[in-house]
């Protein structure tokens, strides 16, 4: 018989634990390695080989696009590998009764959360090395400048990478079932990502537009992102008085904060009929 | 009697207008096998899914191991083996991930590898769940709920699926698992599997539990009263079946008689043929009836199998 002096596995180890096996899942389905991981890899080298351009700011002058483009797809392959990944991996587990099984055994929940949470987070930092060094090897991109915008940097990868992260926690209420997933979480995530500045300039699009990308935190991660990759003299022309890490990074806390109470409130370890 | 693992106490369930379980009372001990036996919809999976607080009940009390399964912390769990009736593999990972995965959430699980050739999958250890057959993915599930070295064991359906050498096989490690004092609750629709398992089935017909005991006493008195059924021919034919305890009826050729004391009717009947020179009774056979036949008979008599409406009940 188990006797209780037998200590408990700890928390590290068992949240290390499921880590590696969401990482070993994750990189094991093709499909959402191709379209969290590389799609954004080749978004940034398709749209790269074909727009060689240079984007204006301010009269007179102007940047390449590549190093316009660069900080949006970042901002983007963090939100594919936190919120769309762990949105359609979780509902997934849990329609198909898998979180119902974990339930089942003494894993803390916190444990289940922070493999999630990390495996989510290392796989945000292997592309986003990935993106960074297809920018500078192929396309010749200048990397942040100085220690003050790679602060930033960082500060907007770890806060968009855990936003995103309790954020597609929050979204598994919206899928009914284990083959929605992917529609319905992917749908809305597109039209977000067409109308925060990912893929056309943000000053040219509507106003309304505007205000309704405003109010989702990829638009700021998106100039955040942005702000970290270019010059000073760049975005006001494009971002007005939001141009700048203040406003980003407030608007991120923000949305770090309504993000976790989100997660806390719509998510279910069971499916609805099991509920107690 | 050992000390109760499981006391249940005047539980009900309901699902909005659905009853699906009424003032339910029952007791399971340390090392017992106990079975719960019930058609289709009867409320075992929910009653099971109470106690594995998995789901909430309207009304009354229920103890676990000490604790009140809505509230038991992970130590409480840790001492819980469970296989659900729907089989959930983690497609992705292969076998052996999959249960080495899991005796790591405990503080003192079996050894992975013997739980896999437990199971019978010891050639598949390497091979992704998705790769699985049926029956295997079940064996998958079953190893899950065992790798944890749980005190108490419930398994919903366990053998659904498996092939008889596979059912025969977890029969023996339910019996391993018990013989070092662990407690499994199972439920079945194999009267076979409870008969050769269970120290006590509970039969439960639309929400109520209509029977507890051994297997060979479900159904009471009525258990008691054998068939003993022969052929009457040659000699036989033309003399008259003398005066025998019991119901006597007659099928073509056959005669059966329904009674309470089958060794003094065979007696009866063994004099009664001597006198007529015939020493071996065609076809002569006593049978008490099984435990199938008793769970079918309980069935049918209330009438019906799914659990009712509460207006309907009221
Ligand atoms: N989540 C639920 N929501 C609503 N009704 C439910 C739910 N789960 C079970 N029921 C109902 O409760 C009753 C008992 O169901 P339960 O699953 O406990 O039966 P069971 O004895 O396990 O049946 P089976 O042998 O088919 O597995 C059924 O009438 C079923 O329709
Ligand atoms: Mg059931």
């Amino acid at each position: 018989m188990t006797s209780s002096s037998i200590s408990m596995p700890s928390l590290t180890r068992l949240a290390w634990s499921r880590t590696i096996v969401d990482l070993k899942q994750f990189f094991r389905i093709p499909e959402q390695v191709f379209f969290t991981f590389l799609l954004p890899v080749l978004f940034l080298v398709l749209f790269s080989a074909v727009f060689s351009g240079d984007v204006d700011g301010p009269p007179g002058r102007s940047v390449k696009f590549v190093q316009y483009f660069l900080p949006g797809i970042i901002a983007l392959g963090v939100a594919s590998s936190t919120f769309a990944n762990l949105a359609m991996s979780i509902s997934t587990e849990q329609h198909e009764g898998l979180l119902k099984r974990l339930a089942g055994t003494p894993l803390p929940k916190s444990a289940f959360f922070a493999g999630r949470l990390t495996s989510s987070v290392i796989i945000t930092v292997i592309q986003t090395a990935v993106l960074l060094a297809i920018g500078v090897l192929l396309f010749g991109i200048d990397l942040p400048d100085g220690p003050g915008r790679w602060l930033f940097f960082i500060y907007l990868l770890g806060i968009s990478a855990a936003l995103g992260s309790a954020l597609g926690i929050a979204a598994t209420r919206m899928v009914p079932n284990a083959r929605a997933a992917g529609p319905i979480i992917q749908a809305p995530f597109l039209v977000l990502q067409f109308i925060s500045g990912i893929f056309f300039q943000w000053n040219q699009l509507p106003s309304w537009l505007q205000w309704i990308a405003t109010a989702f935190p990829l638009r700021w991660m998106a100039q955040g992102f942005r702000y970290a990759f270019l010059p000073d003299w760049f975005g006001e022309t494009e971002y007005g008085s939001s141009w700048g890490w203040e406003i980003p990074t407030v608007a991120l806390a923000a949305w770090m904060v309504i993000s976790v109470v989100l997660a806390l409130v719509f998510f279910r370890w069971t499916r609805e009929g099991d509920r107690r | 009697m050992p000390s109760p693992v499981v006391t249940i106490r005047g539980v009900s369930k309901s699902y909005g207008a659905v009853m699906a379980l009424r003032h339910v009372d029952l007791d399971i001990y340390a090392g017992e096998v106990f079975a719960l036996l019930g058609p289709n919809g009867a409320g075992k999976t929910t009653l099971v899914e109470i106690l594995e607080g998995y789901r909430g009940r309207s009304s009354g009390e229920v103890d676990v191991l000490g604790a009140d399964p809505g509230r038991g912390d992970a130590r409480w769990r840790s001492r819980l083996g469970i296989v659900l009736q729907n089989t959930t593999v983690f497609d992705f990972l292969s076998v052996e991930e999959t249960v080495v995965h899991f005796a790591g959430f405990y503080p003192s699980p079996l050894d992975s590898g013997h739980v896999i050739d437990l199971v019978g999958l010891g050639d598949k250890r390497k091979a992704r769940c998705s790769t699985l057959s049926g029956g295997q993915k079940r064996r998958v599930d079953l190893a899950l709920g065992l790798v944890g070295n749980p005190d108490l064991v419930f398994l919903d359906e366990p053998t659904t699926g498996l092939d008889p050498e596979g059912r025969r096989q977890l029969w023996d490690v339910i019996r391993s698992f018990t013989a070092l004092g662990k407690t499994v609750i199972l439920t079945t629709h194999y009267l076979d599997e409870a008969e050769a398992l269970a120290n006590r089935v509970g039969i439960i017909i639309g929400g109520e539990i209509v029977d507890i005991g051994p297997p060979d006493e479900i159904g009471g008195e009525s258990r008691f009263i054998a068939t003993v059924s022969f052929r009457p021919d040659g000699a036989l034919t033309e003399r008259a079946i003398p005066p025998l305890d019991g119901e006597l009826t007659r099928s073509g050729p056959h005669v059966s008689l329904r009674t309470a004391t089958p060794t003094a009717a065979v007696a009866t009947l063994i004099a009664w043929a001597a006198d007529a020179g015939v020493a071996e009774i065609p076809a002569l056979s006593v049978s008490h009836p099984s435990l199938e036949d008793t769970y079918l008979m309980m069935v049918a008599a209330r009438g019906g199998t799914e659990s009712t409406e509460t207006g309907a009940a009221a």
